[in-house]
């Protein structure tokens, strides 16, 4: 998918459909008030439009076609899980009850930042400066999140997180074949990447895994992270009709029984929201 | 498998000699990529077949609460969809259907389905199995196209891996832990096919005899 497109749907879906549209105000309202944030979905589009990348200056990351580039990509989604997760540590707002995961989760994620430093060497990115607001370090744009002040909202970004990581370690596989070292490494970042996202999508009362391209309840920005998720032809076999005694399970099991990838190009566009640089 | 390649040859890295099949009477699950495609259909059968038991046992809605019920509903469903999938994938791409692995039997012992932790147990067990064996194999696998497939399935073995781990220690580090993720670059566990294979052995669960001569 390229970035153009990318954009294009987020601010057909996220913008036109959920400002313009009767039904959608209700759902993008429904789930503003899940994350605490009722007043917020006006600003999304300011935020957004404001850092929107041209084709142009997308660049600087590369495609994501070589094994190194690929690790490029990867390490810059560690970095932001990282900073994301040493940030909601730091906030305070964390229940005891949940302390536990969240410190597992920044345990690994800064681990992964290591590992990927130090497989990557003098071809490491530089770390970006994030902005977990949604407004890409403006000062005269309100904030579309306030994930270290509200809790529903830093596991809501956690999960969109998670999830994003797993379909993007995915879709770099195919970059790492020729590589049998670093594609085991990024096939084991990747589960665990899994093993998190499950946790925080449990702690937000959703099943572990994605049904359809259900987003659950994250706001309507959020879809790309779930967008093809609904795909249930695997290798041309048509999983939703698969069914035993106990009758056929359909395209919900279906779709949760396999996660989708990303390309890096749509991996780095949901990456660009929370960093201030154009990537 | 259709639908996968432009090319007629889906066999990937599979030589002539090396296709699954029966050998001196047994069946022996091949090398390249046809073998690690066989190798994930016997574990996908053992899953489907497991969890399709603990949810037709008649003291499955006694044992569990409604929520351990709703992941091992789905848990059932994802595996028999995994092995089904395969099935389908693997009749695709032999040359002869005597080359696709029959239906493996079972058999679980004194395994108490009607035990909480004991089931829960197995199936944390089934699932780390999976994510590592899955992590481990994916090097062996030649066809970017049978890469992608077996990478859609391990994250989803990971989020059951992670959700059987809350069921049983809620609330701790246990969904992802020390015990399966490295704490020095938390990297999940990759194990060898032959490490796999040894691991499940010692279950003393599948009846069916088989061999992985041509699989690392």
């Amino acid at each position: 998918m390229n970035i153009i497109k990318f954009l294009e749907s987020f601010t057909n879906e996220g913008m036109i459909n959920s400002l313009n549209t009767k039904g959608s105000r209700r759902d993008s309202f429904n789930q503003f008030q899940n994350m605490g944030k009722v007043a917020a979905m006006a600003a999304v589009p300011f935020g957004l439009s404001a850092l929107i990348p041209t084709k142009a200056n997308a660049g600087t990351l590369g495609p994501a076609e070589t094994p190194t580039e690929a690790l490029q990509l990867a390490l810059i989604l560690e970095y932001l899980e990282d900073e994301f997760y040493a940030m909601a540590l730091d906030s305070g707002i964390i229940p005891v009850a949940d302390q536990a995961i969240i410190a597992q989760i920044a345990k690994h994620e800064n681990a992964h930042v290591s590992f990927l430093k130090g497989a990557l060497k003098d071809a490491a990115p530089a770390k970006p400066t994030f902005d977990f607001s949604g407004r890409r370090g403006s000062t005269t744009t309100p904030a579309v999140f306030s994930p270290f002040t509200d809790y529903p909202t830093l596991l809501a970004l956690s999960q969109a997180f998670e999830d994003t990581g797993v379909r993007a370690y995915k879709g770099q596989a195919g970059n790492l074949i020729s590589n049998g070292d670093l594609l085991t490494a990024a096939l084991q970042i990747h589960s665990v990447e899994a093993m998190h996202a499950s946790q925080i999508r449990r702690l937000r009362d959703q099943k572990g895994w994605i049904i359809g391209k259900d987003r659950g309840g994250l706001p309507a920005a959020a879809q790309p992270v779930y967008d093809g998720e609904e795909n249930v032809t695997q290798g041309g076999f048509d999983t939703s009709k698969v069914a035993d005694s106990n009758g056929i399970f359909g395209v919900g099991s279906a779709s949760e029984s396999f996660d989708e990838p990303i390309t890096g190009a749509t991996a780095k566009a949901i990456a660009q929201l929370f960093i201030v640089e154009t990537l | 498998m259709a639908g996968c390649s432009s090319d007629d040859d889906n066999s990937g890295s599979t030589t002539d000699d090396q296709y699954p099949g029966v050998r001196d009477g047994v069946f022996d699950l091949g090398g390249g990529d046809l073998g690690v495609l066989t190798y994930a259909y016997a574990l996908e059968q053992l899953e489907a077949d497991f969890y399709t038991r603990v949810v037709n046992s008649n003291t499955f809605g006694s044992t569990f609460n409604s929520e351990e019920q709703a992941v091992l509903s789905d848990l059932y469903r994802h595996e028999v969809i995994h092995r089904e999938f395969f099935k389908a994938a693997l009749t695709g791409a032999v040359k002869r259907p005597e080359q696709v692995l029959p239906a493996l039997t079972f058999d679980y012992g004194s395994l108490n389905f009607s035990n909480r932790a004991v089931v829960l147990a197995t199936a944390q067990k089934l699932e780390d199995t999976g994510v590592a064996a899955y992590n481990g194999a994916g090097r062996y696998i030649s066809k970017a196209d049978y890469l992608v497939l077996a990478g859609k399935i391990v994250s989803v073995e990971a989020r059951h891996a992670s959700a059987i781990r809350s069921l049983i220690n809620p609330g701790t580090s246990s969904f992802a832990g020390d015990d399966v993720v490295s704490t020095d670059n938390g990297l999940g566990q990759a194990l060898k096919p032959s490490q796999i294979i040894t691991a499940v052995s010692a279950l003393d669960i599948i009846q069916t005899p088989f061999t992985a001569q041509f699989l690392p």
